[in-house]
């Protein structure tokens, strides 16, 4: 069955499902969500999505939104059957997993995504950038990103040596920080900038790049 | 006198990611030790703290076989690990269902968590702490979560609960914050105006499982 899934290849959540039924070889194909004319918005998606947010699937009968819930699931299948693991082999394993995806969740995006907010998106709407709350962000970022620093100089990846779920869900934001001039906070540390070159030299996020071309 | 209990909760019980796990191992029937975490002196931010939580936030949880931190990380090990103990269904208990429950508790993450978060601390704690309340943000808040439970109200009318027809983890996130909402910050018309919301939270807040963490949060145990 191919899986469906709804949002603007654009969107950061998008590619954070995207990325991950690349790595695990799953067919897919991208239903394109404008989010600029509120399609997100409009009752037919909010069928899907019910808080009117990218991405949405469909496999079969089968629904389900929010991106990190959808990379659990496909992850945990693929794993269960036989198929690339992403999602740790161990209850320990996948338990470390799920703790940086809450990381993640709690500790990076949240500040990433005001940056962007703050950044990118409002200035598109003729509202001004509140530069003391983006360097307010950039602060607490860089508290973060020391933890993350120490952490990736024990193991290669967040949940330990094998490159995880909890890892294809940093790069859409990271991405974020490298191209729109915060690449200082990734360059300036030794571990956390090998880590981001090598999982963004995975062949899945180079071709979920290619969307955007 | 009974073994020492192989699992240890770090962290107050009155921070509500630290109430969302004891609630978690109370439903699971596991038995843990509560380790006291002063906040108010820092001790979340000393080394010895950090070696457990690098970021030092609470809270903080230890087995026989592993440190875990992040309350919604912690309440899916512990469901699976003691998957035959207490209440079975609490994280599915199969891929359908685990998925919708997930689906839920990313929802509660990144929908409920961060405008509920905010009211908490603007009604309950910054008075007490002697932190001059922020009008604005409480009423860009208290919209943003109104527009939230606008959608838990069409969904709690098509199913008892968020994730289908049994009580799992995606409601039982959702009760700590809920709790300070609704009975510290006089903020329960926002619960108590919706007809499916009203219903679920007095089903889900008269859980034995809860009542156990509030009378915890009433007479912390010492340390």
């Amino acid at each position: 069955m191919v899986v469906k899934v709804f949002g603007p290849a654009y969107g950061a959540c998008p590619q954070r499902v995207l990325t991950c039924l690349v790595e695990l070889g799953l067919e897919f194909e991208l239903i394109p969500i404008d989010i600029l004319s509120g399609q997100h918005k409009k009752p037919d998606f909010l069928l899907r999505q019910p808080f009117g947010q990218v991405p949405a699937i469909e496999d079969g009968d089968f629904r389900l939104f929010e991106s990190r819930a959808i990379i659990r699931y496909y992850a945990a299948k693929c794993a269960r059957d036989g198929g690339v693991n992403l999602y740790g082999k161990t209850l320990e394993e996948r338990a470390l997993v799920d703790q940086w995806l809450e990381v993640e969740v709690n500790n990076y995006n949240s500040l990433i995504y005001t940056m962007v907010l703050q950044l990118l998106v409002l200035p598109r709407m003729g509202q001004g950038t509140d530069l003391e709350l983006v360097r307010d962000c950039k602060g607490k970022l860089e508290k973060v990103l020391d933890v993350y620093e120490e952490r990736l100089s024990k193991s290669k990846y967040l949940a330990g040596e094998e490159f995880t779920i909890a890892d294809v869900s940093h790069l859409p934001n990271t991405r974020f920080l490298m191209e729109e001039g915060m690449e200082d906070l990734i360059k300036g540390r030794k571990n956390v900038y090998a880590w981001w070159i090598d999982i963004s030299s995975r062949p899945s996020w180079k071709k979920v790049m290619e969307f955007l071309i | 006198m009974a073994a020492a209990a192989p699992v240890r909760v770090y962290g107050p019980p009155f921070s509500s990611a630290v109430s969302r796990v004891l609630a978690c191992l109370l439903e699971k029937d596991v038995p843990f030790q509560l380790q006291p975490v002063n906040m108010a002196k820092g001790e979340h931010k000393k080394p010895d703290y950090l070696k457990i939580q690098p970021f030092g936030q609470v809270p903080a949880f230890q087995d026989e076989s592993i440190t875990l931190f992040e309350s919604r990380a912690i309440s899916r090990y512990v469901c699976e690990k003691y998957s035959t103990k207490g209440n079975k269904g609490l994280y599915g208990t199969n891929p359908l269902e685990k998925a919708s429950i997930d689906q839920w508790l990313e929802g509660e993450g990144q929908n409920f968590n961060p405008p509920s978060s905010v009211l908490v601390f603007q009604l309950a704690f910054a008075p007490r702490m002697k932190i001059k309340q922020d009008e604005s943000l409480i009423k860009q808040n208290k919209a943003k979560l109104a527009k939230v439970l606008d959608v838990y109200e069409k969904r709690l009318g098509e199913s008892r609960y968020l994730a289908g027809e049994e009580f799992t983890l995606a409601d039982l996130s959702h009760i700590p914050n809920t709790h300070y909402l609704v009975n510290v910050c006089e903020r329960d018309e926002l619960f108590a105006s919706r007809e499916n919301v009203e219903r679920w939270w007095g089903e889900i807040s008269s859980r034995e499982s809860w009542r156990k963490v509030v009378d915890m949060q009433k007479s912390p145990p010492r340390g």
